[in-house]
């Protein structure tokens, strides 16, 4: 895992590009922690919404200053920039139905 | 190891103080918080926690050179930058010169969703590179509490909070926490179990409608401190605890002296007034005088060319001054020359508080030489007994610090509260006038003694009071076998006194008379008794000698017959003494 780690999405599975989803998880070093969260973001991303997400990981050991921006406390946090309004979501993501009313992916569904 | 050298865990005598600047707060503590260590602040609503942190981290960037981080968890830093500085708190320019950095964590329980396991880590990194991008010294967090609303899983979050402690304390950064009160124990969410080294309670108590604050270290780790629940203030400066214990006596002292405006009582005071800069408590009962013989010293000082401030707690300015004037004070050509200055206040306007602080506001921009307060006791009502000294003791402090002369008057109510509200304040002054009136024959009159003046020789003479168009004036009133009498009784008094002297001086000339009829008949019976005896001894001598020519005759007689009988053995016997022998030799 690196910082700005960025999925590109995939063209033309879909022609809903214009709502690409902007994820950003926020990390404090490599922990185990964080590491859980970014592989059951991913899993999540794949399966519900492949081919319109883009992931952004931000270590905040290496930028401090990022957190204050999208008022990060706890760690790890994703926070859906895009579409709006902005969710947060704490904690490790191993709770997948949650993560889903989290994103409001649940009721899309 | 633990008992391996004394030296090691000998305790050191001092535990490192963060002084706090906040006035008297340091004086309470011992010299500030514990350095490198963080306190606990808690308190109800608006009872000044936030203040109290924000003043910590102003002044100790301003005056210490010890930059701070202040982590809002509730006012955005726009709010808290316009709030303290209605303080006077210049935070927003602190903040731009990078000796203040302000955060404010935003926290919003409806936005977030919790989904297995987390850490505070953001807080921490956030926290950190803070403190590192101005080398903090200092740390205010605001409050805490705020993330038990905005984070459900309180397991994971007390946690963190023991751990953020202790992350503190390992940075070496001095920090204080502000916490709600709760409702069985200090915080709401029990925070003073992870804070174990200071905590500071501040309360905002009303008491008869009054609101004071109040603040007391409950609990200072390894150092000694004041217990007590000290009043403070929130002021145009900023915080002020009032230590009372801690105030100092060592103002410098004149030996100059003011006069009353009275000369009888200058008079009575070692015949000069009063010292400068000295502290006078004027008591009496309602209508003995206490504002006029005030403002007769506000005048005289006034025209002696010193400015005087007169607190009045209980008639306008105006009302003042037209009452003065029916007792020959023209106090408002003084008011328009700028020397004299009102400051008029309903007790019940604010608390004692803030009456002290717009009282040092006052003096500090008006700075005068004398200050009258009437009457002090009318603030009792603003606060308690205790309170109110020290109150009374932080104002006489100040002025005697600023050589300021004041007089403070008190209202008393006869009888045994006389000596109730004095006590209290009467050891904090210097000379103590009681004015009372007495009761009989029909009508009240007005007497004033010294009670007591430090440092001069006083009169201990009752003096009769009288207040006339012409002004206050002192006379001796009549002490006598009867008591001590005033008003009509005194001059009836010395009238009486003055037809008993008449009538002595006329019994004693009577008797004078009387002693020189008597010397003259005795004169005139001498006279009778020495013509008597004049006569009576002429008609003595007289027959004294017809007496003798008598006996002379008859022993003429006798011898002339004893020579015709020639006895002559009978001559010798016969001859008497005085009879000369020639006469038997004849």
């Amino acid at each position: 895992m690196k910082t700005s780690t960025v999925q590109r999405p995939r063209s033309g599975s879909h022609r809903r590009s214009a709502k690409i989803w902007q994820l950003r998880l926020y990390v404090a070093g490599q922990t185990p922690k964080s590491l859980t969260a970014f592989s059951n973001l991913k899993t999540i991303c794949e399966t519900h919404l492949k081919g319109r997400y883009r992931i952004e990981v931000i270590d905040l050991l290496e930028q401090p200053q990022l957190s204050k921006g999208d008022q990060i406390l706890a760690i790890p946090t994703l926070v859906r920039k895009l579409p709006q309004p902005v969710r947060k979501i704490i904690g490790d993501l191993s709770d997948t139905e949650r993560v889903l009313v989290g994103l409001d992916l649940r009721p899309a569904d | 190891m633990s008992n391996k050298s004394p030296q090691s865990t000998s305790p050191t005598t001092h535990l490192p103080k963060c002084p706090t600047g906040i006035q008297g707060l340091d004086e309470i503590t011992g010299g500030g918080v514990p350095r490198g260590r963080p306190t606990l602040v808690c308190g109800g609503a608006g009872c000044g926690k936030t203040l109290l942190a924000a003043e910590f981290l102003v002044r100790g960037a301003a005056q210490f050179d010890e930059p701070g981080v202040f982590m809002s968890f509730e006012e955005t830093d726009a709010e808290l930058k316009a709030n303290v500085a209605s303080l006077g708190f210049d935070l927003a320019g602190l903040a731009r010169r990078k000796k203040i950095v302000l955060d404010h964590v935003y926290i919003e329980r409806s936005e977030i969703t919790e989904t297995g396991e987390y850490d505070l880590e953001g807080l921490f990194v956030r926290l950190n590179h803070a403190i590192d991008s101005i080398g903090a010294k200092r740390v205010v967090l605001d409050t805490l509490e705020a993330l038990f609303a905005g984070l459900p899983n309180e397991a994971i979050l007390r946690a963190e909070l023991r751990r953020l402690f202790r992350w503190l304390k390992d940075k070496g950064v001095t920090a204080i926490i502000t916490a709600e009160r709760g409702r069985e124990q200090l915080t709401r969410h029990g925070l003073e179990e992870y804070v174990s080294d200071c905590v500071i309670l501040l309360d905002h108590r009303v008491h008869d409608q009054i609101a004071t604050r109040h603040l007391r270290v409950v609990k200072y780790r390894g150092a000694l401190h004041g217990t007590n629940e000290f009043p403070f203030l929130i002021g145009d400066e900023g915080l002020s605890v009032l230590p009372i214990t801690s105030l100092g006596l060592n103002h410098k002292v004149s030996s100059g002296r003011i006069s009353t405006g009275i000369p009888r009582l200058d008079a009575m005071l070692g015949g000069r007034g009063f010292f400068r800069g000295s502290s006078i408590l004027l008591t009496g009962t309602p209508g003995t005088g206490k504002t006029s013989v005030a403002a007769c010293f506000a005048q005289a000082a006034a025209r002696r060319g010193d400015r005087v401030l007169f607190f009045s707690f209980e008639e306008s300015p105006n009302q003042i001054i037209r009452n003065m004037r029916s007792i020959g004070l023209r106090l408002e050509p003084l008011v328009q020359g700028g020397l004299l200055r009102f400051h008029a206040a309903r007790p019940t306007l604010c608390g004692l508080e803030m009456h002290l602080a717009s009282m040092f506001k006052e003096i500090a921009a008006f700075q005068p030489r004398v200050v009258i307060v009437d009457p002090i006791t009318s603030l009792l009502v603003a606060g308690t007994d205790f309170e109110t000294k020290g109150m009374v003791t932080r104002l006489i402090d100040f002025l005697k610090g600023g050589q300021v002369t004041s007089l403070f008057t008190s209202l008393t109510h006869g009888g045994h509260a006389l000596a109730q509200s004095e006590i209290a304040m009467s050891s904090l002054m210097d000379s103590w006038l009681l004015l009372q009136d007495f009761e009989g024959n029909g009508e009240r009159n007005r007497v004033l003694y010294v009670l007591k003046a430090r440092g001069m020789a006083h009169s201990n003479q009752v003096r009769e009071f009288l207040i006339s168009s012409r002004g206050i004036d002192l006379v001796d009133a009549y002490i006598g076998p009867s008591g001590v009498l005033t008003g009509s009784a005194r001059v009836a008094q010395t009238a009486r006194e003055k037809a008993e002297a008449l009538a002595s001086r006329q019994e004693a000339a009577r008797r004078q008379r009387e002693l020189q009829r008597k010397r003259t008949v005795l004169e005139q019976q001498i006279a009778g008794l020495r013509s008597e005896y004049e006569t009576e001894e002429v008609e003595l001598r007289r027959m004294d000698e017809q007496a003798g020519a008598r006996t002379h005759a008859l022993t003429t007689e006798r011898t002339e017959l004893a020579r015709l009988r020639h006895a002559d053995a009978s001559t010798a016997a016969a001859r008497a003494p005085g009879q000369p022998i020639s006469k038997s030799q004849r």
